[in-house]
């Protein structure tokens, strides 16, 4: 081998090791994370802190039963305001859109997507908190409903586009309303990655914490009703997390454990199990 | 009984040392005159299925051999094989040998094999920089030649795949410009830049209309003067009029070689017969 | 679904005209109501998207009207005397995302090329996936690590032997107490790089098999065909993931308003504390008195929507283009 051939297979050689280095250290601290954030949170965890409210401040004990409570209610409000609007605004896209209007809702919609949550959370305080008059679970869900929207839109859309267009020529040669076609044939074959993008969805909304902050706010009680401040986990998270109480670090951690469990759950199940299966198209 | 003309070429060769396979040669990888490519025992997998049952062929040097035969008859495989191409493609496993001018190709750094061996595919595939980077990739990634050579060896190569007039006055501009045809010529003077001893032509002409055909047909005619060119290709006239030797190859085997005359005008096999007169395709 | 070969009878085109109106008309409302509702969906949509923009700027117009072009080159903080500045916020903001790319896309670029150039396909799957679950770990977890694991780290074992060897460089100077643009900025590295890495993958894998193949054929490495053929087919949506990171990383909250420090002033250390505009929103938006000084918030936020909005168009551009021309190449 003359120079230039060495030089050609060590720099090969050296790439392949450098990239690879980074390849791992990326996927590594990524181990790191989970595992310190499932070490850590579990070891923080009690029974306490599924059943009981949060003890007054600077003592220690208590626990985050209204925070979990707090962030199911908060999330059926986001689920009833974005999903409707996601999933039909999706079916809009991939079944009714000329090229001109399913362009301009596409980029309309990675617009909202890219807003930045915390400018949610503004818009939601300035419609709903400022018209009511006080912080409530309804415009936390409004501020989450809003940002689930987007990617509902577009993983409806997504999968509904990748039924093949077999199945709507089958409904509509029978003299089938185009609705009737898309709501018995179409959306049924594409409900399975539906429900999994709907899932994930959630499952990022969950852990969202810069729109609660001055919406549904934080809540020492329990929330009756809707139109209450309300604790949730992230928000307690933060807020236990920045205090000077070492009892309340480790609730943070334990929340911290709870919310990350409960996301990462979510997240497997949609992508392992939903994603993957496929409807048959037969023959 | 053959509907094929050869009228376009006027100087075959009938000797009668041109005509089939070596087989099972005592010394898998000694040269043979006037064959410059051996072939011997080749079994070829991908994962755990079989692609190609036992090849034994020999290619003629400075001549030009078609390979022909059915849609997955394995003929585009076994030419990736000739330049181990498919190395590039996890979980193959290549049995057999592969001697080219006496050497075994198989053996050795795989980056020689290829400037030896060139390839062109079946749909153009013109890098995204100019004319003239493209040409001289080949001479660039194997630090052939320094600046000037490579201004005169760009210039040759597109003389030789008769693109220089076209493109003399551009050779900065992008290879995006180019036509379909164009950019096929612009492949051919690529892999020629290296001045390979033998080029691999993988179904060149598929993609382009009848005229831009013709143009690398009178080409390949233009270049089996210096370069030993084997080419896989779907169109049994074509065959007929490029080639000197046809090997036909039938669900991974060699099923019959032999000069392209006599593959088109009187076949030993009866398979054979039936696919160069239509009767299966 | 038709499976059989059974000979189904479609509604025939006379049988309509049988019955004109009553048939064709029930069939075109159920379809006209089904339209209508989706088409309320959609417009819902730009409805939103709409409010939104329009709400900052209502919101927003005191302050706006207050300050002017000002308001962007102001550092003073000051709700005691009412007067409010984006400066040291804009800067801050923009310290941690630049510090965050510095180090995220080198180390995201060349994972995405180990992954879809040099690896074997199951296990660049089977990463991916990995870092990819990166992306869904909330950002309020990463704030967490941030205070309890890294800014101990930084301070104990990072930025001490960092001090002494460049401590004399401006930007190197000065105490460190952990929480700093620095460290905002490491965080936000870790929370970016999935998505480098996610979409550069794609990207590079985007690009023809036979441009690589061609290269091969040429007698070019592994190497040589990733920096001279594949590269150049996937920069401009590379370049589109950064900028995407990017979008992401000016507008992220809760790990940077955990780490940053909180400091309304600008400072040259990156090692010193200070602030963004997420984190100053989510900070003091509840304690805001007056109505002028939460006007000046939500300007912050006007501003930002702005800064992201901008990106996020360039990114997509610069991603869809790469990748339909990855399909259209012949």
């Amino acid at each position: 081998m003359n120079f230039f051939e060495l030089r050609k297979a060590a720099a090969n050689a050296t790439m392949i090791v450098v990239t690879g280095a980074a390849a791992l250290l990326t996927v590594g601290v990524l181990l790191f994370i989970l595992g310190y954030l499932v070490w850590h949170g579990a070891q923080s965890l009690t029974w306490s802190f599924f059943t009981q409210l949060p003890a007054p401040v600077g003592e220690t004990g208590g626990g985050m039963a209204n925070a979990i409570v707090g962030s199911g209610k908060v999330l059926i409000i986001a689920t009833l305001v974005g999903l409707p609007i996601g999933f039909l605004g999706g079916v809009y896209l991939s079944e009714y859109a000329s090229a001109g209007a399913g362009f301009a809702l596409r980029y309309v919609t990675d617009l909202l997507n890219g807003v930045p949550s915390i400018v949610i959370g503004i818009v939601a305080y300035a419609l709903v908190v400022k018209r009511m008059g006080h912080f409530s679970t309804i415009a936390g869900g409004v501020a989450l409903g809003i940002m689930m929207i987007p990617i509902a839109v577009r993983s409806t859309e997504e999968y509904l586009h990748a039924v093949p267009q077999m199945l709507r020529e089958g409904g509509l040669a029978l003299g089938r309303p185009k609705w009737r076609v898309i709501a018995t044939v179409v959306i049924p074959a594409a409900l399975s990655g539906i429900i999994s993008g709907v899932m994930l969805d959630l499952a990022r909304v969950a852990g969202e914490t810069a729109p609660l902050l001055f919406t549904a706010l934080n809540n020492q009680y329990w929330s009756t009703g809707w139109s209450q401040p309300t604790a949730t986990l992230p928000v307690m998270i933060f807020t236990y997390a920045i205090s000077p109480y070492p009892d309340w670090h480790r609730q943070a951690w334990a929340a911290g454990f709870i919310l990350l469990m409960v996301v990462l759950a979510v997240n497997l199940t949609a992508r392992l199990i939903f994603a993957r299966k496929r409807i048959a198209t037969g023959g | 009984m053959t509907p094929f003309t050869t009228e376009r070429r006027p100087e075959m060769t009938t000797s009668p040392e041109t005509y089939t396979h070596v087989t099972e040669p005592a010394d898998p990888v000694a040269p043979i005159p006037g064959r410059t490519l051996t072939v011997s025992n080749l079994n070829f997998f991908y994962g755990e299925s079989q692609a190609l049952y036992d090849i034994n062929l020999s290619f003629a040097a400075k001549a030009v051999t078609a390979l022909i035969g059915p849609s997955g008859c394995g003929k585009s495989t076994f030419l990736r094989t000739l330049n181990r191409m498919n190395e590039t493609v996890k979980r193959t496993r290549l049995e057999g040998h592969i001697a080219l001018e006496g050497e075994d190709i198989l053996k050795g750094d795989v980056n020689k094999v290829r400037r030896r061996i060139g390839m062109v595919f079946q749909r153009s595939n013109p890098f995204p920089m100019s004319i003239f980077a493209n040409v001289a990739y080949g001479l660039d990634v194997n630090g052939l030649g320094r600046r000037g050579k490579i201004k005169e060896v760009v210039e040759e190569s597109l003389v030789k795949a008769a693109l220089w007039d076209e493109v003399k006055d551009k050779l900065h501009a992008s290879a995006f410009g180019l036509s379909g045809g164009q950019q096929q010529r612009l492949c051919i003077a690529r892999a020629l830049a290296v001045r390979p001893e033998v080029l691999l032509m993988d179904e060149p002409c598929s993609a382009l209309d009848p005229i831009a055909t013709a143009k690398i047909e009178d080409l390949i005619f233009t270049l089996r003067k210096e370069t030993t060119i084997i080419i896989v290709t779907h169109n049994l006239q074509q065959a007929a009029r490029v080639s000197e030797h046809t090997a036909f190859f039938l669900l991974g085997r060699l099923v019959e070689f032999d000069t392209t005359m006599n593959m088109f005008g009187k076949p030993r096999v009866k398979e054979t017969e039936d696919y160069v007169t239509g009767r299966f395709g | 679904m038709i499976r059989s070969g059974a000979i189904v009878q479609p509604t025939s085109p006379l049988g309509q005209e049988d019955k004109p109106k009553g048939l064709v008309a029930r069939l075109r409302s159920g379809d006209q109501v089904a339209r209508m509702i989706v088409l309320l969906a959609a417009g819902a949509i730009f409805l939103i998207t709409a409010i939104i923009f329009s709400e900052l700027v209502l919101e927003s117009k005191l302050s706006r009207h207050q300050f002017g072009w000002r308001f962007l080159v102001t550092s003073t903080w000051d709700p005691v005397m009412g007067d409010f500045g984006a400066l040291p916020f804009i800067y801050g903001t923009l310290v941690t995302s630049a510090l965050a790319l510095l180090m995220a896309v080198p180390l995201g670029v060349a994972s995405a090329i180990f992954l879809s150039e040099l690896a074997p396909r199951r296990l660049s799957d089977a990463l991916t996936f990995l870092i990819e679950l990166l992306a869904a770990v909330p950002s309020v977890l990463y704030g967490l690590l941030g205070i309890f694991v890294l800014v101990p780290f930084l301070q104990d074992h990072l930025v001490p032997p960092l001090q002494s060897l460049l401590g004399s460089l401006p930007i190197f100077s000065g105490a460190f107490y952990g929480v700093s643009y620095f460290s905002a900025g490491v965080v936000l590295s870790i929370m970016v790089v999935p998505f480098i890495v996610s979409v550069s993958r794609e990207v590079l894998l985007a690009v023809p098999r036979e441009q690589r193949e061609a290269s091969f054929a040429l007698g070019a490495s592994r190497w040589q065909t990733t920096r001279r053929v594949v590269w150049p087919n996937a920069a401009r949506g590379i370049f589109g993931s950064v900028f995407l990171a990017l979008a992401r990383a000016l507008g992220e909250t809760m790990a940077v308003t955990m780490v940053i420090g909180n400091a309304t002033r600008i400072s040259t250390s990156i090692l010193a504390p200070g602030y963004s505009i997420a984190a100053i929103i989510a900070n003091e938006f509840t304690e805001a008195t007056g109505d002028l000084y939460l006007s000046a918030l939500i300007e912050l936020g006007l501003v930002l929507f702005a800064v992201t909005f901008v990106v996020n168009g360039l990114a997509r551009l610069l991603i869809v283009a790469t990748i339909r021309r990855g399909h259209s190449a012949a």
